[in-house]
């Protein structure tokens, strides 16, 4: 990984972007249960201009519009983020359903969703592999380390997901197309000073591991077992 | 300095926080008793916390996840994952470990979870049991818990994971990891790439965005080892990765390398075991 000279960002000069996994889901869930009883779909990001393309994707895939919370490209720390996002949904008319991956895959801050919810008087349940949606109640499911613990709460509802939830479908060629003219609208809030403050980011250093060789091709499964046995698992 | 901990019962995570949160003051230990009901233990938490400087969890799914919620009733910038704390600044984990991040953390008191396996485990310490506030809310609360159905060893907390990846092939090929596995006692366990193709089912994905394990041994089978599937593997003791290109970045975090095609190896380890044990 390489970092940008100001240790602020990954220089992603020769990178691509793309939604995060627990999102992704989050996007084939939210279009799979418009699709069963009925609705909109909107897709909503804070990121700078180039996120229209994600915000695209995802009303390739069924999402009927999008709203863009536009940045410099600076980063937001959660707290910001969630002000941003709680503004935009209070905008709107009220959302049945809020969903949102239960953490992002680059800054890992577990809170946004939660902090929304608390925002807007709204229940949260975080962590989730399963929804159901009945009678104007969400029945969900997250994983407890095998078992699994199953929650009940009335929408509207914010709820944080994770990948496994769905297999999230390819946008189809014609999806993209209709993609192209579904509505986007463009806000570009204010970011407040951050209170979790980002000074620099620092490649951890490496561990320098120096594998053990135990050999080539079937002739090392002797060896290997050997290894086993010595750690006790064979 | 004071410092509040929020600790589950019998979890090695949260007497790895115990250590750090030692290092910002005099703690108190805390846990919850009654259903699990986050809103209403992060009142009881954020109660108890009183004019502590620090409120500590280990960054386990229910640390965060009960951080974030006090961070949110009162209003407080919250770092998860964090490794160390000097002053005011934290160090953390991001990108699953790839990256770290120092940032300043400006609230008061300071919300902070321990990413797992950073620190060692502390001696435990007695630990305040606290009741849920009487007018807390605990609308979302646990009703029920479902079991898996067919048992099996789960991914999580398996002594060995034998996990394929795209060099597997297909769904049918995972048969040579699963009769290697059987014959470890251990779980099969895969690599995105091979969820998302269909072949096993998303349960089975060891990674940042699946399961992380604490195995003594993984054995990574085809798995070329970008950084999102090894931050879900690191957390074994020891690593075996079995993969026919040797400049694959895998062997890089592995402890023991074969190089090879996993198709010949797997069964030929499975046979070799079943000629030591004498059947």
């Amino acid at each position: 990984m390489v970092l940008t000279a100001d240790e602020q960002a990954l220089d992603t000069k020769h990178l691509g972007f793309t939604i995060s996994p627990h999102e992704e889901c989050g996007v084939e869930e939210a279009v799979r249960i418009v699709e069963a009883g009925g609705g909109e779909v909107v897709v909503l990001t804070l990121g700078p201009s180039e996120a229209e393309e994600q915000l695209r994707d995802c009303m390739a895939i069924g999402a009927d519009r999008a709203i863009l919370l536009k940045t410099d490209g600076v980063e937001w720390d959660a707290q910001a983020t969630a002000a941003a996002i709680v503004d935009a949904v209070q905008s709107e008319e009220p959302f049945d359903l809020l969903l949102f991956g239960n953490e992002s895959a680059d800054s890992g801050n577990y809170q946004v969703g939660i902090r929304v919810a608390y925002a807007l008087g709204l229940p949260v349940v975080t962590g989730l592999k399963k929804i159901e949606i009945a009678d104007g109640r969400a029945r969900v499911e997250r994983d407890a380390g095998g078992p699994r613990d199953v929650y009940e709460v009335p929408l509207p509802a914010v709820l944080t997901v994770l990948e496994g939830l769905n297999l999230p479908r390819y946008p189809s060629v014609p999806g993209r197309l209709r993609a192209k003219s579904k509505p986007l609208a463009v806000v570009e809030p204010q970011r407040p000073d951050s209170k979790l403050e980002k000074l620099r980011l620092v490649v951890p250093e490496e561990q320098g591991k120096q594998a053990e060789v135990l050999g080539t091709g079937a002739d090392a499964a002797p060896r290997i077992v050997e290894v086993m046995q010595q750690l006790g698992v064979a | 300095m004071n410092a509040l901990l929020f600790v589950e019962p019998g979890d090695d995570l949260s007497l790895q926080a115990l250590s750090l949160a030692r290092s910002l003051g005099d703690v108190k230990a805390v846990s919850v008793e009654g259903p699990y009901a986050p809103a209403a233990w992060a009142a009881a938490i954020a109660t108890a916390a009183g004019d502590a400087d620090a409120i500590v969890a280990a960054g386990s799914d229910r640390g965060n996840e009960l951080l974030a919620h006090v961070a949110a009733r009162l209003d407080q910038p919250f770092a998860a994952n964090v490794i160390e704390v000097d002053g005011d600044v934290v160090t953390r984990v991001r990108w699953g470990g790839s990256l770290l991040e120092q940032a300043r953390l400006h609230g008061s008191p300071k919300i902070l979870t321990v990413a797992p396996h950073s620190q060692p485990a502390a001696e435990a310490v007695p630990v305040e049991v606290l009741a849920v506030p009487a007018d807390a809310d605990t609308s979302v609360r646990v009703v029920e818990t479902v079991s898996e159905s067919g048992g099996g060893v789960s991914l999580r907390d398996a002594k060995v994971v034998v996990s394929g990846g795209r060099g597997v092939g297909s769904s049918e090929a995972f048969a040579i990891i699963e009769e290697l596995a059987g014959l470890l006692g251990g779980a099969v366990g895969c690599s995105r790439v091979v969820t998302s193709a269909g072949w096993r089912p998303h349960t089975d994905q060891v990674g940042q965005t699946g399961t992380k394990i604490s195995a003594d041994l993984y054995v990574a089978c085809g798995i070329s080892g970008a950084t999102q599937h090894i931050a879900g593997a690191k957390g074994a003791k020891k690593i075996l990765a079995i993969n026919s290109d040797p400049e694959a970045p895998i062997f890089a975090s592995a402890d023991y390398a074969v190089v090879g095609d996993l198709h010949e190896i797997v069964p030929a380890i499975s046979a070799e075991l079943r000629r030591v044990r004498g059947s």
